[in-house]
């Protein structure tokens, strides 16, 4: 068994209607099936949630950690786009 | 950049309390003793599951019995958190497991110690719950995300398995003479147990200092366990249990209580493997992997068998 490790899946959850899926953590488990049941019984076992998914950790790709500080350079320097960059008089109302 | 400069930068981060996650660059010693800490934890998890696990059978009541499986079932949920952040560092969790079957990775020695009687499952729900809750709510703050993040899961879910204990026990020590003095004899057996779970003195415990500069660790072994006594002893008072230390006593100059000195002959020697039950709980895992490898395989064959159908 130890060449054949299931593959490992990551783990997100709906906790009530309204909300995003957040990542809670990850499982191993031969399919998608058996991911999710394992999901429910390790991740949901106080009505965490009402709905799961998962998705295998290979299918995910992700920014690189050493490039981060160039790949999110452009929205460091633009402060214009927050609202607090503007001025208006003291007296406006509803704005 | 140089090894050097990466370090300084390592440990400004650290120090303005900036949490490490996955893929940040780390020093191969902070790795390694992750590495050997979480899956030392997630071990004690999965092997705590055994004392507790051969009395579901034999609970004393219906309400009883649910409470203790829904306990152990939340220890194996622990366990499969703590395991999947050892994974996050690299190590594979075949190799993790593997490493605690050959005795390489140690888990925590009050697993050791049989559970004789229907009084110690509850003293090991307030006692040893109690000092694993102590030391995990340090760690919720722990300097590396996935395992701070487990930590934090972790204590909320175990709460309830330090009141159930200390529930059970009220029972006990309200009830018939017969059970009181159960509740007492559990009491002496696991008492010098429990505190040891904190580990070595900080004289002679190895790691510490780097930890808590890394920290990973929050408090030293000995604060952790001041804290428990203290928190402990009012505790047992409303119990009517007798803490079995005739040198327990409060120390107003300090603010704490005192206690006697642990037996470290006895901790050293649980550690080494020599403990009442080291053997039998190696085994029982060993056993465990072994005869649920065809489920493992079976699951994996019909896996495949369902992905070839839907491919045809």
């Amino acid at each position: 068994m130890s060449t054949n490790e299931w593959p490992l899946w990551e783990v997100f959850i709906r906790s009530k209607q309204g909300l995003n899926h957040k990542h809670v953590g990850s499982l191993r488990a031969p399919d998608a099936t058996l991911a999710l049941e394992n999901a429910r019984d390790v991740y949901t076992r106080r009505s965490e949630g009402i709905s799961i998914w998962v998705v295998e950790s290979v299918q995910i790709h992700a920014t690189d950690i050493d490039e981060a500080a160039s790949f999110f350079e452009p929205s460091d320097t633009k402060i214009y786009r927050h609202p607090t960059f503007y001025e208006v008089p003291d007296g406006v109302k509803h704005m | 950049m140089t090894q050097a400069e990466k370090e300084i930068r390592f440990q400004e981060k650290i120090d303005r309390e900036i949490k490490i996650e996955p893929n940040d660059w780390m020093p191969d010693e902070y790795r390694q003793t992750l590495v050997r800490q979480i899956s030392q934890h997630a071990h004690s998890e999965i092997v705590g599951m055994l004392p507790e696990g051969n009395w579901i059978t034999r609970a004393p009541n219906l309400r009883r019995k649910a409470v203790l499986l829904a306990k152990v079932q939340d220890e194996a949920g622990h366990g499969l958190y703590l395991y999947s952040a050892v994974e996050t560092l690299g190590t594979s969790r075949e190799q993790t497991i593997d490493d605690l079957h050959s005795g390489k990775a140690k888990y925590s020695s009050i697993f050791n110690y049989p559970a004789l009687t229907w009084a110690d499952i509850g003293t090991i729900g307030w006692l040893v719950d109690g000092a694993a809750i102590m030391n995990q709510v340090a760690l919720c703050r722990t300097s590396y995300g996935p395992y701070a993040r487990a930590m934090v899961k972790i204590c909320k879910e175990e709460s309830f398995h330090q009141r159930q204990g200390y529930e059970s026990l009220m029972k006990l020590c309200s009830g018939t003479p017969q059970q009181k003095a159960m509740a007492q004899d559990a009491m002496n057996r696991f008492w010098w147990p429990a505190l040891m779970m904190f580990g070595p003195s900080d004289a002679d415990s190895t790691h510490s200092d780097q930890s808590i500069k890394w920290k990973i660790k929050r408090f030293t072994n000995d604060e952790l366990r001041q804290s428990f006594v203290d928190a402990t002893v009012a505790q047992a008072e409303i119990l009517g249990l007798t803490i079995p230390d005739p040198n327990l006593k409060w120390n107003e100059a300090r603010g704490h209580y005192d206690f006697s000195e642990i037996n470290w002959e006895e901790f050293w020697q649980v550690v080494k493997g020599n403990g009442p039950c080291n053997k039998e709980r190696l085994a029982a895992r060993v056993k465990a992997k072994e005869e649920g490898a065809w489920v493992r395989e079976a699951a994996t064959a019909f896996a495949k068998k369902r992905a070839m159908k839907k491919s045809a």
